[in-house]
C-alpha cells in the first residue's frame, strides 16, 4: 500500500533533523494561521497562486529563491562548522551519511532551487517590460513552469524529513548513484525533484525565446533590444538546448534504478563515463544560463548609474552570443582526469580559454561605461563594482583550471570549490542581489532602504573573501572536496577562518532580509510615484511602479537603444494618447497549481514506489492539462474606459513630479 | 595612475603573496618530482600571464569608480560617448593575444604532461597496479609478486608506471606532491606515470568522493633509496597472506580506516581479473556468476587505452 514508506522512514533518531522539523512545523503553523486569521486565502489564491501575470510570477520565483537561499545556506554553514571541527582524528558533529547528504543538498538546492528561480524570476519580471510587451507569449505555461519548480522544491524539502536525500554529490555521478551503492530513496528524490523542476525550466525557456522573438514592441529590432533582454534571449536558447541533456541523463539513471537497466552500472556493459559526459553537456551551459543574465543585470545598472549608454553595445551583444555558442564546446574540462588523450584535453582546454575572450570584452565594456560617467554609488552599483573585482579573480583561476596540466593537480580540490564559488557568488549571487535592489521599486512600487543594503553588500563581499581565500589555499595544500574529516591539523586554522567567512556572509543575508522588512515598513517614505526612480534608460521605467497588470496602456515605440532615455530627452515621455483602446489580456487559472500539486503526488509515489499514488498523480496532471486544453474562456478585454481611469489615476501624482524628474536629468546633462 | 605606482603596487602584491604562501605548507606548490615541478611552473606561468590583464583591470575598476563618482564634478562627463573603434579593437585584441600565448603553452604542456606518456629515463620503470576499493587502496607489484593495502614504496629517480582501476565506484588516484591525478573506474584501466626526486613519505589519496568512508581513503607513498625499496619488497614478501580470488573477495567488503597490510604472494594475472567484467559476478557479493555476464562482458570496451588512441 505504501511502497517502501513506513514510520521508520522518518529519522526520529537524528536530533538536528527533528529540531528542524519542529521549527518548520511551528513556523508553518504560524504563517498558515496568520493567513487564515487575516482572511487572506482568497486574496492569495485569486491574485497570486492562479495568476498568469509575468510580474507576479516573477515575484513568486524570487521569494522562492530567497527562501531556498536560507535552506542552502543552512547546509553551507553546517558544512563549514563540521570541517572547522573535524581535524586530526576528531569526527565533528555530523556523521558521514548526514554530512554527505548536506553537501549534496547544498549544491543541488543552490543551483536548481536558488540561482535558477532567481534568474528565471528576474527574466519574468523584466523582459516583457523591456520589450514593451503586455505579457509573455504563453502566460499559462509560465504559471505551470513556476508551479513545477515549486513542486521540485516541495519534494526536496520533504526529503529532509521523510527518508533521506542523495549522498552522492550535486551531480549524482554513477556508479555511486546506482541502486547497488545508494540503495535508499535519496537519489530518487534527487532524480524526480530535478525532472519535474527541469520540465518547468524547459517550458520557461521555450516561453521566453518565443516571447523575445515574437512579442517585441513595434520598431524594436533585435539590435535595439536592451542588453538584459539580449542576455535573457541567449540564456533561454541555452535552456532549450541544454536541459534535454539533463532530462535524458536523469531518465537513463532512473531506468537503471527502477527498471534494472545497465546504462551506467559497473557490470553488464554499463559505463559511467556516458553519464558524466551527458550531465556536463547540460552542466556547463547551465553555469552560463545562470551567469549570462547577470551580465545583463550589471550592464543595465552600470549604464544607468553612470548616466551614459553602455559602452560598445554591439561588442556586448556579440560577446554574449559567442559565450552562448561556446558554452557547448567545453564540457570535457570538467573531467580532464578521466583519461582522454592529450589532443582531446588540449582542445577542450583551449576552447575553454577562448570563452574568456568575450568575457574579458564584457569587463572592458563595463569599465569604459564608467569612464567619463557620473557614477552614483547606490547599492546596485556597489554590487556591480564588487562583482567586477571579484569576477576577474575567479576568471583567472578558471582559466588556470582550463590548462589540463594545472587541472591535473587542482581538480576536485578545494581550489576548484573556491573557483566556482568565486564565480557563482561573485557573479550570480551578486548579480541577483544587485538586480533585487535595482528593480525592486519597479516590482513593488517603493525603493529598498540604502543603509541595510550597503551593510549587506559589505558583509557579503568581505565574507566571500574570508570564506574562500582559505579554500583556495587549502586546495594548494592538497585538500580535496567533500571530506567529512581530515587528519592534517595544519589545515584546521584555514577551515576555521572559512567558517568565520561563512558567518559574515550569514550576516549579509540577514541584512538583506532586514533591508526588505524595514523597507516594507517604511514604504510610504520610499514610494516611487514616477515609475522612474533611478533615471532609467529602458522601457521598463516608462510605465508606473508597480506597472498596471497590462504593463503599457499604449504599446511604446522601440526604435532607439535606451528608448525611454531618448523619449525623456525629446520631451515625449509620459505623453498620454488622445484615445485609449481595449486591451486583450489572459485570464487567471488554477490549472498550474493543480498540475504542480499532482506533480508532487507523482514524484512522491515514484520515489517511494507507491504506484497507485504515482498513477493518481500522472492521471491528475494529464487530466488537469486536458481540462485546460478544452477551456475556451481563457482571455478577456479590458475596456478602454477602465484603462483610461487607471492611467489618469497614475498621472495625478506624476504630473507634479515630471518637472522634478526632468530637472534631475538635465542637471546631469549640464554637469 | 602612473607606471611607477603600478610597478610598486605589483611588487607589494608579490611580496604579500610570498609571505602568505611561506606561512603554510603548500603541497601542490612544493612538488618532489618532475611531473609536479612541471605542473607548478605551469600554474605560475599561467597566473603570471593572466595577471597582465587582471591586475590592471582591477586597478582601473577602482580608479574609474573613484574618479568618476558623481560628487566629483571636476571630472569629464561625456553622457553620449559609447563607442570608440580603437578601444573596442584593443579590448578584443588584448585578451586574444594573451589567450593565444596561453593556448600554445596549453597545447605543448598537455602533450608533455599526458598521464599516459611514459617518462624518459635510462632506468626501467616500476609498474604498480592500483585498485580503489570501498574504502581503501589495493596495490599490486606484478614484477615482484607482492601486494599491499594503503601503502606503496618505490625508489627515487625511477619512473613509476601506474595502472589504475576500481573494484567499486569511481575514485581518483592522487599523490599531490608528485603531480597528476587520474580517475579510477571499474572495468577500465587508466594510466599514470610519475617520478620522485626526493626521498620521503608522501600523502596519497582519493580525490573523487566515493561514499561514506571516503575521508579515510588515504595511503602512504614512500619514495626511498634502491636499498630501502628492496627492503620494503622483502618485508612484503615475508607476509604470509596471498592475494587470490578469495582474498580479493574479502577486500571487496566495505571497510574504513584500513591499516597497512601486505600480501607476500599474488595470483598471477590478478589485476586482469579485477579489470575483466567477467569477474563482476564476483563483485556482486554472494551472487553466483551467470552465463549472461560473461556474454555481456564482451560488449564492454576496455574503454580507455582505445579511446585515447582513437582521439589521437
Amino acid at each position: 500500500m505504501f511502497g517502501k514508506l513506513s514510520l521508520s522512514s522518518i529519522p526520529f533518531d537524528q536530533p538536528i533533523v527533528m529540531w528542524t522539523l519542529a521549527g518548520v512545523v511551528i513556523m508553518g503553523a504560524f504563517v498558515l494561521g496568520a493567513v487564515t486569521y487575516y482572511r487572506k486565502w482568497t486574496y492569495l489564491w485569486k491574485e497570486w497562486f492562479t495568476t498568469v501575470d509575468h510580474k507576479r510570477i516573477g515575484i513568486m520565483y524570487i521569494i522562492l529563491a530567497l527562501v531556498m537561499l536560507l535552506r542552502g545556506f543552512a547546509d553551507a554553514i553546517m558544512m563549514r562548522g563540521q570541517q572547522a571541527m573535524a581535524a586530526a582524528g576528531a569526527q565533528g558533529y555530523l556523521p558521514p551519511h548526514h554530512f554527505d547528504q548536506i553537501f549534496s543538498a547544498h549544491g543541488t538546492i543552490m543551483i536548481f532551487f536558488m540561482a535558477m528561480p532567481f534568474v528565471v524570476g528576474l527574466m519574468n519580471m523584466i523582459v516583457p517590460l523591456q520589450i514593451g510587451a503586455r505579457d509573455v507569449a504563453y502566460p499559462f505555461l509560465n504559471s505551470l513552469s513556476f508551479w513545477l519548480t515549486a513542486c521540485g522544491v516541495v519534494l526536496i524539502m520533504l526529503s529532509l524529513f521523510i527518508g533521506d536525500f542523495s549522498a552522492t554529490g550535486w551531480l549524482a555521478y554513477p556508479p555511486l548513484s546506482e541502486l547497488k551503492f545508494s540503495p535508499t530513496v535519496g537519489v530518487d528524490y534527487y532524480i524526480w525533484a530535478l525532472q519535474l523542476a527541469g520540465l518547468g525550466t524547459t517550458l520557461s525557456g521555450i516561453n521566453f525565446v518565443v516571447t523575445i522573438l515574437r512579442m517585441r514592441t513595434p520598431g524594436m529590432a533585435l539590435m535595439k533590444m536592451p542588453v538584459f533582454t539580449w542576455t535573457a534571449l541567449v540564456t533561454n536558447i541555452l535552456i532549450v538546448a541544454a536541459f534535454p541533456a539533463l532530462t535524458v541523463a536523469l531518465a537513463l539513471l532512473g531506468a537503471d534504478r527502477y527498471l534494472g537497466m545497465h546504462f551506467f552500472t559497473n557490470d553488464l556493459g554499463g559505463n559511467a563515463m556516458m553519464y558524466i559526459n551527458l550531465i556536463w553537456i547540460w552542466g556547463h551551459p547551465e553555469v552560463y544560463i545562470l551567469m549570462v543574465p547577470c551580465f545583463g543585470v550589471y550592464s543595465e545598472i552600470i549604464s544607468t548609474f553612470s548616466g551614459k549608454p553602455l559602452f560598445g553595445y554591439k561588442s556586448m551583444v556579440y560577446a554574449t552570443v559567442a559565450i552562448g555558442v561556446m558554452s557547448f564546446l567545453v564540457w570535457l574540462h570538467h573531467f580532464f582526469t578521466m583519461g582522454s588523450g592529450a589532443n582531446v584535453n588540449a582542445f577542450f582546454g583551449i576552447a575553454t580559454m577562448i570563452i574568456s575572450i568575450p568575457t574579458g570584452v564584457k569587463v572592458f565594456n563595463w569599465l569604459f561605461t564608467m569612464y567619463r560617467g557620473r557614477i552614483r554609488f547606490t547599492v546596485p552599483v556597489l554590487w556591480t563594482i564588487g562583482f567586477m573585482v571579484t569576477f576577474v579573480i575567479g576568471g583567472m583561476t578558471g582559466v588556470l583550471l582550463a590548462v589540463p596540466g594545472a587541472d591535473f593537480v587542482l581538480h576536485n580540490s578545494l581550489f576548484l570549490i573556491a573557483h566556482f564559488h568565486n564565480m557563482i557568488i561573485g557573479g550570480v549571487v551578486f548579480g541577483c542581489l544587485a538586480a533585487l535592489n535595482f528593480w525592486f521599486p519597479k516590482a513593488m512600487g517603493f525603493k529598498l532602504e540604502e543603509r541595510w543594503g550597503k551593510w549587506s553588500f559589505w558583509c557579503w563581499l568581505v565574507g566571500f573573501y574570508v570564506a574562500f581565500v582559505p579554500l583556495y589555499m587549502l586546495g594548494l595544500m592538497g585538500a580535496t572536496r567533500r571530506m567529512q574529516h581530515y587528519d592534517n591539523p595544519a589545515w584546521q586554522p584555514y577551515f576555521v577562518v572559512a567558517f568565520i567567512g561563512a558567518a559574515i556572509i550569514f550576516a549579509g543575508i540577514g541584512f538583506t532580509l532586514l533591508q526588505i522588512v524595514v523597507s516594507i515598513r517604511n514604504r510610504e517614505a520610499n514610494r516611487d510615484l514616477t515609475g522612474d526612480p533611478w533615471g532609467g534608460r529602458t522601457l521598463e521605467w516608462a510605465t508606473s511602479s508597480p506597472p498596471p497588470f497590462y504593463n503599457f496602456a499604449v504599446l511604446p515605440k522601440g526604435e532607439e537603444l535606451d528608448q525611454f532615455w531618448h523619449d525623456k530627452e525629446a520631451g515625449v515621455a509620459y505623453r498620454q494618447p488622445a484615445k485609449y483602446e481595449d486591451i486583450h489580456m489572459p485570464r487567471n487559472t488554477g490549472v498550474g497549481v493543480f498540475m504542480g500539486a499532482f506533480g508532487v503526488l507523482l514524484g512522491f509515489g515514484l520515489i517511494w514506489h507507491i504506484w497507485w499514488l504515482a498513477i493518481l498523480g500522472l492521471v491528475g496532471m494529464i487530466g488537469s492539462f486536458l481540462t485546460r486544453a478544452y477551456d475556451r474562456d481563457v482571455d478577456y478585454y479590458v475596456p478602454a474606459a477602465e484603462v483610461e481611469k487607471i492611467e489618469r489615476a497614475r498621472m495625478v501624482p506624476l504630473n507634479g513630479l515630471i518637472d522634478r524628474v526632468d530637472v534631475a536629468a538635465s542637471e546631469q546633462r549640464v554637469a | 595612475m602612473n607606471k611607477r605606482s603600478i610597478v610598486t603596487s605589483l611588487r607589494w602584491m608579490c611580496a604579500g603573496v610570498a609571505v602568505l604562501l611561506s606561512g603554510c605548507h603548500m603541497e601542490v606548490l612544493s612538488p618532489k618530482g618532475d611531473i609536479g615541478m612541471d605542473e607548478r611552473s605551469l600554474i605560475f606561468i599561467a597566473l603570471g600571464l593572466m595577471s597582465l590583464v587582471v591586475i590592471p583591470v582591477i586597478v582601473l575598476t577602482l580608479v574609474f569608480a573613484w574618479k568618476y563618482r558623481a560628487s566629483n564634478t571636476k571630472a569629464t562627463y561625456a553622457p553620449k560617448w559609447s563607442h570608440s573603434t580603437a578601444i573596442e579593437a584593443a579590448m578584443w585584441a588584448i585578451p586574444c593575444v594573451i589567450i593565444a600565448i596561453l593556448a600554445y603553452i596549453t597545447w605543448t604542456s598537455t602533450q608533455r604532461l599526458d598521464p599516459y606518456r611514459p617518462l624518459q629515463s635510462k632506468v626501467r620503470p616500476i609498474t604498480i597496479q592500483a585498485v580503489s576499493l570501498d574504502w581503501k587502496w589495493l596495490f599490486i607489484y606484478p614484477d615482484y609478486g607482492v601486494a599491499s593495502v594503503n601503502q606503496i614504496a618505490f625508489p627515487v629517480d625511477v619512473p613509476v608506471h601506474f595502472e589504475i582501476t576500481s573494484g567499486t565506484v569511481m575514485n581518483a588516484f592522487f599523490i599531490p606532491q608528485l603531480g597528476s591525478q587520474i580517475y579510477a573506474m571499474a572495468g577500465m584501466e587508466t594510466q599514470l606515470h610519475l617520478i620522485a626526486r626526493e626521498q620521503g613519505t608522501y600523502d596519497g589519496l582519493s580525490s573523487n568522493y566515493s561514499g561514506a568512508g571516503f575521508s579515510d581513503m588515504r595511503f602512504n607513498a614512500i619514495a626511498t633509496s634502491q636499498q630501502g625499496f628492496q627492503d620494503w619488497i622483502k618485508q612484503a614478501k615475508a607476509a604470509p597472506a596471498t592475494l587470490d580470488a578469495s582474498a580479493y573477495q574479502s577486500l571487496l567488503v566495505p571497510s574504513q580506516k584500513v591499516p597497512v597490510s601486505y600480501y607476500g604472494s599474488v595470483t598471477p594475472g590478478m589485476f586482469g581479473h579485477i579489470l575483466q567484467p567477467g569477474m563482476k559476478g564476483m563483485a556482486r557479493a554472494g551472487k553466483p556468476m551467470d552465463g549472461m555476464s560473461a556474454a555481456a562482458g564482451m560488449a564492454v570496451v576496455p574503454a580507455h587505452p582505445t579511446q585515447s588512441k582513437a582521439a589521437e
